[in-house]
């Protein structure tokens, strides 16, 4: 089933590693390979520091990748300059909300300048009537009121500024956008706001998301496919269904068994699952299909057990 | 059940550039011995001032403008700055949300945490060093003996907030109170916080009032909840009573708008729309009507009253009024009122 739908982001054996050589060298992205299908979202999960958002940064190009290669529509772009034409034109069909309404807008520009920012660097409009005829409809695309372009950012709530992250992240027509945790900064009330304008837009534009977050709830109900991330890997890839329903890896479980529940009688029965971090990883493991799209990082004799 | 905190009309006003902003508005509360209160809502909802009222330790620009804070009877907001320290870390201590700045990075974590007992005790450094020891094993930081003298930046995110909770709790205070506790953790080790929390509680009897915005966190440590929005209380219940048979809209949306594992993938989710009034100049009627579907003409004119639901459930809202329509909640708030009649409780 996963053969006839079309891959946007390829992500074959990605490193991301950080002091090279030193004493502190770091292994943020451990060989870590996934691919992304064309209007689906993809889910990243894991806790702080695995990892999940330098391989956001990594496939944006915000990094150099140590190792490995990105594809975006069939092209490597793991190896094209930063300053180049290729990279303006990349970025062009790949943009980024962050998780931060509060740091990720210049408190020193207007809503409508930041918005169009985009539009200026990539020579999208003619003059500036189309610009703000431009601005406008993404403002009201996200559901702000278009006359409040000329505002700064701090006249906005923290989920009204989401909502300006979203429409600079559309303004230049992209395909496929990477969220970086864009609700965990938000009350819940605002929360279910920003998801539901976030698939909207989805289905209106056909747009394709890698979703990271934390919140194991909220990446279960917006995303179709997730990976678990730990240590720098993907331990686990499969539709988010199959990975709630049916985790295989340890670090899954344990995941999963922590998630709190709304609820007190479901509270009251909780079972934590411990996770032994001391050795996680075998040489002789590595990602791969054990039951049909889903993956687990293990050893072929685990994999055997499974694919039975 | 003993009260051990009683709060009566709690109005707290900040002085700003904009005016004055009323940011608690007629809070009522008590905690009983050895209970766990919740306090939910929204960011700028006012349950960090609320609890930061009762150690007075509130920013410089906000008064107390009215209002009692009874410590076993005692009005606590009479007392001078010498006999409120002597309470401070002592009978009543606090936990922080941010573990990375509510340490002193410049001081070994054996000293931080055996700082309490120095300040309150009159006991020697080494039996104070001694106690931390002890307590640092409580919280569950590996080796304590020889991680005495390490300084926070050593530790993790969770590790530094056991660290948090070690001090708060050294003087094995009457009354703990946890301010987003397990917000800027991972959800695996905030598990781990809760449930060391709730072991401390049967461990040392404290009563903690825990403040959050997850109610999933609420749902697993709570005996009481307490729902709070723009600086006053809408509804207050037992954990059971909150969570399954929810009265004020409100309520009823914060519970909505949260995806459960179980919530159909393909269903939109339920939002509450616009954003909390501002309190410069807060509305005369019920602050959430412009929120509310279920807004009634009284709404935008008067401040509902508190109801009484059951014996120890209120909730201020105008749909309780013998005289208001019948109104049907949401469906996944129905559910909800379905478990509550399997649990034995009488539902709308």
């Amino acid at each position: 089933m996963a053969d006839d739908r079309e891959v946007i982001v390829s992500v074959k054996n990605l490193k991301q590693y950080f002091n090279i050589g030193k004493p502190n060298e770091v292994k943020a992205v451990d060989d870590v390979s996934f691919d992304i299908y064309k209007g689906e979202t993809f889910g990243l999960v894991g806790e702080s520091g695995s990892g999940k958002s330098t391989t956001g940064r990594s496939i944006i190009r915000l990094y150099n990748p140590t190792d490995g290669h990105i594809f975006f529509n069939g092209q490597d772009i793991s190896k094209i300059k930063s300053h180049g034409p290729k990279m303006k034109e990349f970025r062009r069909e790949m943009q980024m909300i962050f998780q931060d309404p509060y740091a990720s807008l210049n408190p020193r520009m207007k809503v409508k300048d930041i918005i169009a920012e985009g539009l200026d660097v990539h020579n999208l409009v003619k003059n500036d009537q189309e610009r703000d005829q431009r601005v406008r409809e993404l403002l009201d695309m996200v559901n702000l009121n278009p006359e409040h372009m000329t505002r700064y950012p701090y006249e906005f709530s923290g989920g009204q500024r989401q909502r300006i992250g979203i429409a600079r992240a559309l303004a230049v027509d992209p395909q496929f956008i990477i969220a970086d945790e864009p609700i965990s900064a938000l009350d819940v009330s605002i929360q279910a706001q920003v998801v539901n304008l976030m698939q909207d837009i989805q289905k209106k534009q056909g747009l394709t998301y890698l979703f990271i977050a934390h919140d194991l709830s909220m990446v279960k109900y917006i995303s179709d496919r997730i990976a678990v991330m730990y240590r720098g890997k993907i331990v686990e890839l499969a539709e988010s269904n199959e990975i709630y329903n049916n985790p295989l890896h340890a670090y899954t479980q344990s995941l999963l068994s922590a998630i709190p529940v709304p609820d007190p009688e479901i509270e009251k029965q909780r079972t934590r699952i411990d996770f032994d971090h001391k050795s996680p990883f075998k040489d002789d493991q590595r990602l791969q299909e054990v039951l049909p799209g889903h993956f687990l990082y293990c050893s072929n004799e685990e994999a055997a057990k499974y694919k039975k | 059940m003993d009260k051990i905190l009683e709060v009566k009309d709690l109005h707290v006003d900040f002085d700003t550039y904009n005016g004055v902003v009323h940011a608690i508005r007629g809070v009522n509360f008590h905690l009983n011995a050895g209970e766990t209160l919740a306090i939910v809502g929204e960011s700028g909802s006012g349950k960090s001032i609320t609890v930061r009222s009762i150690l007075q330790l509130l920013a410089s620009n906000a008064t107390i403008s009215k209002g009692e804070i009874l410590y076993h009877g005692d009005d606590l907001l009479q007392k001078n700055a010498k006999e409120m320290d002597n309470l401070r870390g002592n009978k009543i201590s606090m936990i922080f949300q941010d573990p990375m700045t509510s340490l002193d990075p410049t001081m070994t974590i054996g000293k931080q945490v055996a700082e309490p007992l120095l300040i309150h005790n009159n006991v020697s450094k080494k039996d104070a060093l001694k106690r931390a020891e002890e307590v640092l094993r409580l919280v569950g930081i590996p080796n304590p003996a020889a991680r005495m003298n390490d300084y926070p930046h050593q530790f993790s995110g969770g590790q530094r907030q056991r660290i948090v909770i070690a001090i708060a709790i050294v003087d094995y205070p009457e009354i703990l109170i946890a301010d987003e506790p397990t917000t800027a953790l991972d959800v695996t080790v905030q598990a781990q916080i809760i449930d060391l929390l709730r072991e401390l509680q049967q461990k040392i009897g404290t009563s903690i009032i825990f403040i959050t915005h997850d109610l999933g966190v609420v749902a697993g440590i709570a005996d009481r909840v307490a729902v709070m929005y723009a600086g006053r209380f809408v509804e207050y219940g037992s954990v059971d009573d909150i969570f399954f048979n929810p009265q004020h809209p409100y309520t009823w949306g914060l519970l909505d708008s949260m995806p459960t594992l179980d919530t159909n993938e393909d269903a939109r989710l339920n939002s509450i729309p616009g954003t909390p009034p501002n309190l410069l100049d807060p509305p005369a009627g019920d602050a959430f009507a412009p929120r509310n579907a279920y807004a009634m003409q009284i709404d935008e004119e008067q401040q509902p009253p508190f109801f009484q639901v059951s014996k120890h459930h209120f909730a201020a809202t105008w749909l309780l009024h013998p005289d208001a329509p019948k109104v049907t909640p949401p469906a996944g708030i129905l559910n909800r009122y379905e478990k509550f009649k399997k649990l034995g409780g009488n539902a709308k």
